[in-house]
């Protein structure tokens, strides 16, 4: 029973969202998927697509992204640039990034996809849309910066989905976003 | 000569943890632990609907969101002095319960094997000796000779492409590494396997929490589960037969691998049964509650002092006043301002920043304190507290382990004191989770048994009253004990704390200028080579650190890791 239960969707594609919410520009990656879902509807895909929002998490990802085609994530990404510049890197780019002398004891997305080459599930594409962040305090509104590079990246991410053959139609009536309703609350000074 | 050396991981997960030590004659001499993200992330939930302050807390940290979401809500119900329905009870359990094996599974298999085995001396292992002594040490079906050479020639590929990842920067060949290559090649094997096995508890926590990562089924006043006996979309025996499927698949692993492994690669390294003890106070918290108020318990808590079994004192229902009464936290090394420790319902977070001062403030982390005194979290206390209160499952699991250290070693007496140690964590989190995968059977039977008696409600609705009330909740966590304070005033957020594990283990010199389970368990470590100082991260590693504030940038940047100072 337990062999063919499966929790997630198992698309070809996946979309995943990282970062920390409650650090402003450092959670850019969650925002824009949940303005990406709020704004479109996938009308046809050709082996399935499945967005997600991963937050901080590490390990909890290895599943979702097992056998997965094509892997995508939003993520704010520190590459030296200036902040606000928005970066595309995939494929071979990816593991070259990421070679980096860091903690062994750091799961992040690098080490993940290594874990994954090791098992032999790791996705055969990787393409990270990434923002270097301007602000990270501990509170939810993004940078005005952010918050303008914010529609690039989900024009961005629109597209690199377009270009694996998902078709796309724009919500007449925007789904809400929680985290983007929290953040107007909080610039109002009435929260939640 | 002494050495100062500072060692900054600033990974991810630990969220920016700093450890300095100054070694002389090749042994720590002096310690400093130091969290170096200012961690106010509280201040975030002020104004706030209590009833959201779940959502909230569970983005505090990538590792810990689940546990942050119960406590979160058994705060606030605490405030309400509500009860909460059996089933609801019993849901979280089930989910916290199944996090917690995930999380100890990865600790020891991802996360910190690799500063005891040498992943590339697998390489020249015999794979047919590898399976004949992994076969005469337990009953786990995946210790075939196929499977070993299977898993070498996977590794051989890996290293051979030259993308270590985890392992990259790995202390190959460093002399304070001494398992046989056979036992190197073992510890692969259930690394590969216990990233599949791990996967399964993953699942538990979605089906019951609605979403994963994230669980979306908390609520102040239980769980927005319904249950049914038809609705295919809510909580049905169908599903419930899935988590018990995923339970029976976590059990031989945890038992029979897990369980094996910690004590037979420990038996390579008996001399750190005897290093890394910390303070040698002990706090663990009750939990998986039973009954709807919070008064009765399948995992009990309590304080031990100065290691001494006979010292122990109970903490007994979601109201106790020795636990609430003892938690104070204090600044006065730490940059905040103030020096006088606080309880966290009056806890006050200003920052004042001074730089690394070695006698005075040096980290963002407070220094919390029981009645005064430091006191270590996580499984060993809980595993020292269990058997205290002479709890047998934690006593026979116990006993399993020391049977395997004293069959590999070859030792004839394990003493009790061998525990409180660096070794010692790891052993007591392999038995725990042994523990726990009957916890899970027992929360599931009971669940079953509960809603077959006619039972299906699993919410109360919270009332907030005009006017301030205040509450606490707290989890026995993965890392140990977590409580969150709140101070609610007109059905408003007034204050919140977050007094969680690894700010017991990893905080700064206390009011009293007495040091914190870290640097206290980083003393007279030895340190074979100051640029690779694997000993000190052993015992780092040995609590399972992660300062709850996840920072998870991707970051491309080259940084430096160890520096080291001649004094």
């Amino acid at each position: 029973m337990t062999e063919d239960y499966s929790i997630y969707g198992n698309g070809e594609i996946l979309v995943i969202g990282m970062g920390n919410v409650l650090m402003q520009d450092e959670g850019v990656g969650v925002r824009a998927i949940e303005e990406l879902e709020s704004r479109f509807i996938i009308t046809s895909s050709p082996g399935g697509v499945d967005i997600m929002d991963g937050g901080t998490t590490g390990t909890e990802l290895l599943e979702p992204m097992r056998g997965v085609k094509h892997l995508i994530v939003a993520d704010a990404i520190n590459t030296g640039a200036p902040a606000g510049t928005i970066v595309r890197i995939a494929d071979d780019q990816v593991p070259a990034f990421f070679q980096t002398k860091l903690s062994n004891h750091q799961l992040g997305l690098s080490d993940l996809l290594a874990l994954m080459t090791l098992s032999g599930d790791a996705p055969e594409h990787v393409t990270i849309i990434g923002m270097v962040p301007h602000h990270l305090e501990n509170k939810l509104g993004l940078s005005d910066e952010a918050n303008a590079g914010l529609s690039k990246m989900v024009t961005m991410l629109v597209s690199e989905l377009a270009g694996l053959g998902v078709k796309f139609a724009k919500r007449e009536e925007c789904l809400p976003c929680y985290w983007a309703e929290q953040a107007k609350l909080e610039a109002a000074g009435s929260c939640a | 000569m002494t050495t100062r050396i500072t060692v900054d991981p600033i990974t991810r997960i630990e969220g920016h943890l700093r450890i300095d030590v100054e070694v002389d004659n090749g042994k720590v001499t002096k310690a400093w632990s130091s969290g170096q993200m200012w961690r106010g992330i509280e201040k975030i939930l002020i104004g706030r609907d209590p009833r959201e302050a779940w959502m909230y807390t569970q983005r505090f940290c990538g590792v810990c969101t689940t546990v942050h979401a119960i406590t979160s809500v058994r705060a606030v119900e605490n405030a309400l002095q509500m009860e909460i329905p059996v089933n609801a009870q019993l849901v979280r359990n089930i989910i916290q319960t199944a996090h917690a094996v995930q999380d100890h599974i990865v600790h020891f298999y991802h996360l910190s094997a690799v500063d005891w085995v040498d992943v590339v001396s697998a390489l020249k292992a015999d794979p047919k000796a590898t399976s004949k002594l992994a076969e005469s040490l337990s009953d786990w079906h995946m210790n075939s000779e196929h499977e070993m050479r299977a898993v070498q020639e996977r590794l051989q590929t890996f290293v051979n492409s030259g993308q270590l990842g985890p392992f990259a920067s790995g202390f190959w060949g460093h002399p304070a590494m001494k398992l046989p290559p056979e036992v190197n090649l073992l510890a692969v094997a259930h690394y590969l396997q216990a990233l599949d096995i791990q996967n399964h508890a993953n699942k538990i926590v979605a089906i019951l929490g609605g979403k994963s990562p994230h669980i979306q089924n908390v609520a102040v006043g239980g769980i927005s589960n319904s249950i049914s006996h038809e609705a295919p979309s809510v909580l049905n025996i169908e599903r419930l037969m899935l988590v018990k499927g995923f339970i029976d698949k976590l059990e031989p692993f945890v038992k029979s691998a897990y369980l094996t492994d910690v004590p037979a690669i420990g038996a390579f390294y008996l001399d750190w049964t005897k290093l890394g003890g910390g303070v040698m106070n002990y706090l663990s918290v009750p939990d998986c509650p039973q009954d709807t108020k919070g008064t009765k318990f399948d995992m009990v808590g309590g304080y031990i002092e100065n290691g001494d079994l006979a010292s122990y004192k109970p903490i007994t229902n979601f109201n106790d006043s020795y636990f609430r009464d003892g938690v104070a936290e204090s600044s006065k090394h730490s940059w905040y301002e103030g020096d006088k420790a606080l309880h966290p319902f009056k806890g006050e977070t200003n920052p004042q920043y001074t730089d690394f001062q070695d006698e005075g403030k040096y980290s963002w982390v407070k220094a919390p304190t029981f009645y005064g005194k430091r006191a270590e979290v996580g499984p060993l206390a809980n595993v020292l507290v269990s058997v205290a209160a002479g709890n047998e499952r934690y006593t026979n699991y116990l006993n399993q382990a020391i049977g395997v250290i004293k069959t590999v070693s070859g030792a004839s007496e394990i003493p009790m004191s061998a525990l409180h140690s660096t070794i010692g964590r790891h052993a007591a989190r392999a038995v725990r989770c042994a523990v726990l995968i009957d916890v899970l059977k027992d929360q599931w039977t009971k669940l079953v048994e509960n809603i077959a008696s006619g039972d299906t409600d699993t919410f109360n609705a919270p009332v907030f009253p005009k006017g301030e009330i205040e509450g606490f909740g707290f989890h026995e966590a993965p890392r140990g004990a977590l409580s969150h304070w709140v101070v609610i005033n007109d059905g408003k957020i007034k204050n919140y704390q977050a007094v969680v594990p690894s700010t017991w283990n990893a905080g700064p010199r206390d009011a009293n200028d007495e040091p914190g389970p870290y640097e206290a368990s980083l003393m007279d470590n030895p340190v074979a080579d100051p640029e690779n100082p694997l000993e000190v991260l052993r015992t780092v590693h040995s609590f399972d650190p992660c300062i709850a504030c996840a920072i998870h940038m991707v970051d491309t940047e080259q940084k430096e890791i160890v520096k080291v100072k001649a004094l």
